[in-house]
């Protein structure tokens, strides 16, 4: 035994120092596959490589450094935070230079400028120029981008309706179904979605100006400098230049750019939006300033559960009743359905029910939410039911019939209310499980209290504050249920 | 005889098994019948069938105005002229285990036959305080020991006023000097002219107390 155990920790001694070669003579790059190109995109033939221009910068630093150039699959909202805690030496995958950014992490030579640009239905060219036109309007951006805050401020300054979304894909064919009235993204995407999608028309006119960088990890500062040096060299021998060329985004607004870093002007990150910057604020301003975003958000969480449970409740009971006291083809039926939803998963439920149908019927975010929180757990909260009605013994069900109940009158006055207390800690639990269920609607739109916080930790460039408040709001939430449950238990003496 | 309860031909089967056959008994206002058998030779079965719980295989059973036929399921408003004629309390008295005493007594009068909740708590009172238990009215099934609860059960069943009562085991859950008790508290039951079917393994209870006995031998009901 003490053998076997000297030789699994050899080995793993062994393997770390493996590793560890290893890692000196990789460069390793943390990106999205999921952003697509001309960024990073998933060889369709092979999807463990990948295709972009950032693929071609991360391989031309690679080169420079004398490394291996390997790719690291991050979702693009934490390619930060996975930077910081040493997933992969950069990120690189269309990454905005924010004034977060460059106050927290470190942040290499922007290496492209892009435009923020307003896109349009077609028959709004004319109607729609600026943002400044959109008032009462909705429109929608990336979550967590330097859109998102424009956005933000355009609801303040021009009484727009900021939406988020979570790719780039839909706010498009939202725009075209009538959902938003326009799309605020970088001229890259915008671009990229007109030679696939028609029907939309984008205004030449930045809204804002900025640029794609490197991030490293703040202690990283060595490895930046070789790197701003290496892509310096690129931006002066036109290596940079014939990647962007290759990847169809090269435009005037490069050259320019590559001057005014070789000269080594100081160049601000975004241009056109008086960026808050709150990363340089002091965090308990900061903590200020996103508070009441923060409460809204998880006020929604908790209007988005409540309405979703009682939903859940009613159309439970239903189910389980229907099991129970229906005939073959609604007993199979019902049973499907919980089978059904039971079985998919509740991310790609709510997608169908928002975009999926979207041509048929155009449900609104919240409600798309709420029915696809409700239906889901309606096959969850079903069963507890079921059992819990089957507990009921079948003595006093008989014992009623002899007294003269109707089959009714027995659900409802003997089984019934035994069932429900034997299900209120159950429901209790499914009830607090919803409430942190609730943050995977951020995908349909809506601005729930998780990805309230996303939000500011993006912008704070550090999860702690966000996430210790976030957690305190939850449990703010859960707690006083969990008593109330408790409370009831010991009124009934389950 | 003018009869309350009659089974003609009547035979019981559980699954493939004839538990019994060609039961024929009439049953008068006042009768106190025990039905006596080794277990599980279908003591239990009978009463079930009488209080139409399960089908039976053949013949008919009348209970006051309501008639059953053998391998059909009672229309409504059969089973409702049943559940007038006949009460039945359980071996294991299965009280609901979410009311008070007074509450399981007071539910069917209530719901059933819409007696006002006044009365029919009087009424259950009366009942209660008739079978000894009037203190335990506002205590919880749970808290009930075997005698109390099959007593409550008692009660329960009578509020609806059934002129036939059928009882399963109820000596099972008594200790001797209870028994006794019991059945004084049953012959009264009878002496309002209610019929009284108990099913016993005891026979000297049954010599005692009942004014007829049954016994179950092989699959044929003999009346002794």
């Amino acid at each position: 035994m003490v053998r076997l155990v000297t030789l699994a920790v050899l080995l793993a001694c062994a393997g770390q120092a493996e590793l560890g070669a290893q890692s000196a003579s990789l460069f390793r790059w943390a990106g999205d596959a999921e952003g697509g190109a001309p960024y990073v995109e998933a060889d369709p033939a092979d999807p463990s490589r990948v295709a972009g221009f950032d693929v071609e910068v991360a391989e031309l630093i690679a080169r420079g450094l004398g490394r291996t150039p390997q790719f690291v699959e991050v979702a693009f909202a934490s390619i930060d935070q996975s930077i910081a805690r040493g997933d992969a030496d950069i990120g690189l995958s269309g990454i905005e230079d924010t004034p977060t950014r460059r106050a927290t992490y470190a942040v290499t030579h922007p290496y492209y400028q892009f435009n923020e640009v307003l896109s349009v239905r077609s028959a709004d060219a004319g109607q729609f120029r600026t943002l400044a036109d959109l008032r009462g309007r909705r429109v929608g951006t990336l979550a967590g981008t330097i859109a998102y805050e424009i956005l933000l401020s355009a609801e303040r300054e021009h009484g727009i309706t900021a939406v988020s979304y979570e790719d780039d894909v839909h706010p498009y064919s939202d725009l075209l179904i009538g959902r938003l009235d326009a799309v605020l993204l970088d001229n890259v995407l915008a671009e990229r979605r007109s030679r696939t999608t028609p029907g939309f028309v984008t205004h030449a006119a930045p809204v804002a100006v900025s640029h794609y960088v490197g991030v490293l990890a703040p202690a990283n500062i060595e490895l930046r400098d070789r790197i701003n040096r290496i892509l310096a060299q690129a931006m002066q021998d036109g290596r940079l230049e014939a990647i962007f060329r290759k990847w169809n985004v090269w435009n005037q607004d490069q050259p320019q750019l590559f001057a005014r870093v070789l000269k080594g002007d100081a160049i601000p990150p975004v241009v056109g939006y008086e960026a808050e910057g709150i990363a340089t604020l002091p965090r308990w301003e900061a903590t200020r300033r996103y508070l009441p975003a923060l409460l809204r958000g998880a006020a929604l969480t908790l209007l988005l559960s409540c309405g979703a449970m009682l939903l859940a409740v009613a159309l439970g009971i239903t189910i389980a009743t229907g099991r129970l006291y229906g005939d073959r083809l609604t007993r199979a039926a019902l049973g499907g359905y919980v089978e059904l939803m039971r079985g998919t998963p509740l991310l790609l439920q709510l997608f169908v029910l928002y975009y999926g149908i979207a041509e048929a019927i155009r449900l609104p975010a919240f409600v798309a939410a709420l029915l696809g929180l409700a239906l889901n757990y309606a096959a969850y909260e079903s069963e507890i039911y079921r059992s819990a009605l089957l507990s009921v013994p079948i003595g006093q069900l008989e014992a009623s019939r002899t007294l003269g109940f109707t089959e009714f009158q027995t659900l409802r006055l003997i089984r019934a209310p035994q069932a429900f207390r034997v299900a209120l800690a159950p429901m209790t639990n499914d009830f607090v499980a919803m409430l942190k269920d609730s943050s995977l609607v951020s995908v349909l739109t809506v601005v729930e209290l998780t990805k309230q916080t996303q939000i500011f930790a993006t912008n704070l460039g550090s999860w702690v504050i966000p996430g210790v408040i976030c957690a305190t709001l939850y449990l703010v939430m859960s707690l006083p249920l969990a008593a109330l449950a408790r409370m009831l238990e010991r009124r009934w003496r389950v | 005889m003018n009869a309350v309860l009659s089974l003609r031909d009547v035979e019981l089967a559980r699954g493939a098994r004839v538990l019994v056959s060609k039961l024929n008994l009439e049953a008068a206002p006042g009768d106190f019948i025990a039905l006596r058998g080794p277990s599980g030779s279908g003591k239990t079965t009978i009463l079930r069938a009488i209080a139409g719980l399960d089908r039976f295989e053949r013949g008919t059973i009348d209970v006051g105005d309501a008639r059953l036929e053998a391998r059909r399921t009672p229309d409504r408003e059969m089973l409702h002229r049943l559940r007038r004629s006949v009460g039945l309390v359980f071996q294991f008295h299965c009280l609901f285990e979410h009311m008070s005493a007074l509450q399981n007594v007071c539910l069917a009068p209530m719901h059933v036959y819409r007696t006002p909740q006044q009365a029919a708590e009087l009424k259950a009172r009366e009942l209660l305080t008739q079978l000894g238990v009037e203190s335990r009215a506002d205590a919880w099934p749970r808290e009930l020991s075997g005698g109390e609860a099959q007593r409550v059960a008692i009660a329960r069943a009578l509020a609806v006023n059934p002129p036939v009562l059928l009882m399963d085991e109820p000596m099972a859950s008594l200790d001797p000097s209870r028994r006794a008790e019991l059945g004084a508290l049953l012959q009264r039951l009878t002496a309002a002219g209610r019929t009284l079917i108990v099913t016993t393994h005891d026979e000297g209870f049954a010599r005692q107390f009942a004014t007829r006995v049954l016994t179950i031998e092989g699959s044929t009901v003999l009346e002794f």
